[in-house]
């Protein structure tokens, strides 16, 4: 249980007493918290301790008389607000003086319980900043949860984009220098690679279009009935060139004729990324099927291919970002390692799910899964 | 006694900067181990005398270069390590070994940011050889 550090602030040692026996035993809990909140009360008796206290110790609310004995609540209010404004005050307002709850509250108040009150309503008074903490806490959280998985993102980035910048330069400098002599053949590997990262970056920057079209919104204006079959074939047209020049055959089984709301360009997405792996890591011969299936209330997207597989450990890793496989068999292929984290993302946004089976050697098969 | 040549492990999983490396080091009269993946180097590491060591940062692990730092310097305490990535500086990452708490943790000799030229690569080399 997590607990909140509750200060009642009051010269009269029965409501401080009051306070604390009511919240004591007190816990709030709400279906979108993991834990439930309990409060630990301190008690003090003029402004001048409370003043200490704030300074002293962690507090997370303030429950704050305004008739105290030396200093008044609302100076203590000030004191609070100027240096620890993290803290939440209610005030206690003794004859529900109206005029001063306003005062308070414009002065930084976060609410005020009007004096005398019943247990339910000081528990309900705390519910309500007890809720206030939690989520100022979770959105200070996700903010910076946000912010470090876009940092990692970009560094990773700029390695994936520098790496082949500076293998193109190093190539230039040995020819510029003429290392291997003057003749223009003994480089012809090098500008062969040279042209091979050339490729690697344009894909890696298409496939960053490809991330910012997504964008990670469901736009729902852009979702129309589409058939999942005809996409599947514009896919499977536009690899073609590719497939034949590896000796590879793509299928398509498409009995039902599937039919399912969404996002065009997110579709495409998803096949155009599984079907050309599918052939990428292929071997001589291969063979990529697709397949649409209905279950339930789903459509099963399978792409099955007879290509180099995964161990566990690279299908564990397969949808992370800038992950690529690298063995000898996959050297000289190339890719962003951005593709399927994309098609991850883009099942996500249609709360949908991910599949991959593979066996090292025979092949891989990833699944789809969308809602309906 | 001058015909027995140093030998350099250079260690990069991306194939052109390691063809490039090799091409230089040995242009400069070095013996020239590659390994293009972390396991592969720490093999070499454990199996072979070596006078000098140029290793990425980000291989299969982001930390490879930093490992295979550390377990250099507990085989081969005195080979002295370069350490080079591509990753930029303007990017926020940005570590050197100048500082004694920097060498606390990194225990490379030199940190290289890719993309050096063959003159420079060959003075920092030098220098840590004491030629």
């Amino acid at each position: 249980m997590e607990k909140l550090k509750v200060m009642v602030v009051d010269d009269e040692p029965g409501i401080r007493s009051g306070v604390s026996r009511i919240l004591n035993n007190f816990t709030v809990s709400y279906p979108f918290m993991d834990t439930d909140i309990g409060f630990d009360i301190i008690e003090v008796g003029t402004g001048e301790e409370a003043i200490e206290k704030v300074k002293s110790e962690h507090i997370d609310i303030v429950l704050l008389d305004n008739k105290l004995p030396g200093i008044l609540g609302t100076e203590v209010l000030e004191f609070i607000n100027k240096n620890k404004p993290e803290i939440l005050v209610m005030m206690i307002t003794s004859y529900a003086s109206l005029e001063l709850a306003v005062k308070a509250t414009n002065n930084g108040a976060y609410d005020f319980i009007p004096k005398p009150f019943t247990p339910q309503e000081l528990k309900s008074s705390l519910e309500n900043v007890s809720k206030h903490l939690f989520l100022r806490g979770m959105t200070r959280k996700m903010n910076k949860e946000g912010k470090e998985i876009r940092f990692q993102f970009l560094s990773v980035l700029s390695h994936e984009l520098k790496a082949p910048l500076n293998a193109i330069e190093g190539y230039l400098r040995i020819m510029k220098d003429k290392e291997n002599g003057d003749d223009i053949a003994s480089y012809d590997q090098m500008i062969d690679r040279s042209l091979q990262r050339v490729k690697g970056m344009r894909n890696l920057i298409m496939d960053l279009l490809d991330l910012t079209k997504i964008n990670f919104e469901k736009k729902t204006e852009k979702f129309q009935d589409i058939n999942l079959g005809e996409i599947a074939q514009l896919s499977i047209e536009a690899m073609n060139p590719y497939a034949i020049q590896k000796d590879v055959k793509i299928s398509l089984t498409d009995e039902e004729n599937i039919v399912l709301k969404a996002d065009p360009g997110d579709i495409e997405i998803v096949f155009n990324n599984l079907i050309s792996n599918g052939v990428k890591y292929n071997k001589d011969g291969g063979k990529v099927d697709v397949k649409l299936i209905k279950t339930d209330n789903k459509v099963n997207i399978i792409v099955e291919d007879t290509g180099i597989g995964l161990s566990k450990e690279e299908s564990d890793k397969l949808f992370n970002e800038f992950f690529r496989v690298k063995s000898e068999q996959t050297r000289h292929i190339t890719g962003s390692g951005l593709g399927l984290s994309i098609v991850k993302r883009i099942s996500d946004l249609y709360n949908g799910e991910i599949k991959v089976e593979s066996t090292p050697g025979e092949g891989t098969s990833f699944t789809v899964i969308l809602p309906m | 006694m001058a015909d027995i040549k140093k030998t350099v492990l250079i260690a990069d999983d991306d194939e052109d900067y390691l063809f490039q490396m090799k091409m230089y080091v040995e242009s400069f009269g070095f013996n020239v181990i590659t390994a293009d993946n972390q396991k592969e180097a720490e093999v070499i590491i454990q199996n072979t005398k070596l006078d000098l060591a140029i290793f990425d940062l980000m291989m299969e692990n982001d930390d490879s270069g930093f490992i295979l730092c550390y377990k250099m310097k507990r085989k081969h305490p005195e080979v002295p390590i370069i350490l080079a990535t591509a990753v930029a500086s303007e990017t926020g990452i940005s570590f050197g070994v100048d500082t004694d708490s920097d060498k606390k943790w990194i225990k490379a000799d030199l940190y290289l940011e890719k993309g050096i030229r063959k003159d420079q690569l060959h003075k920092e080399i030098n220098k840590l050889l004491k030629i």
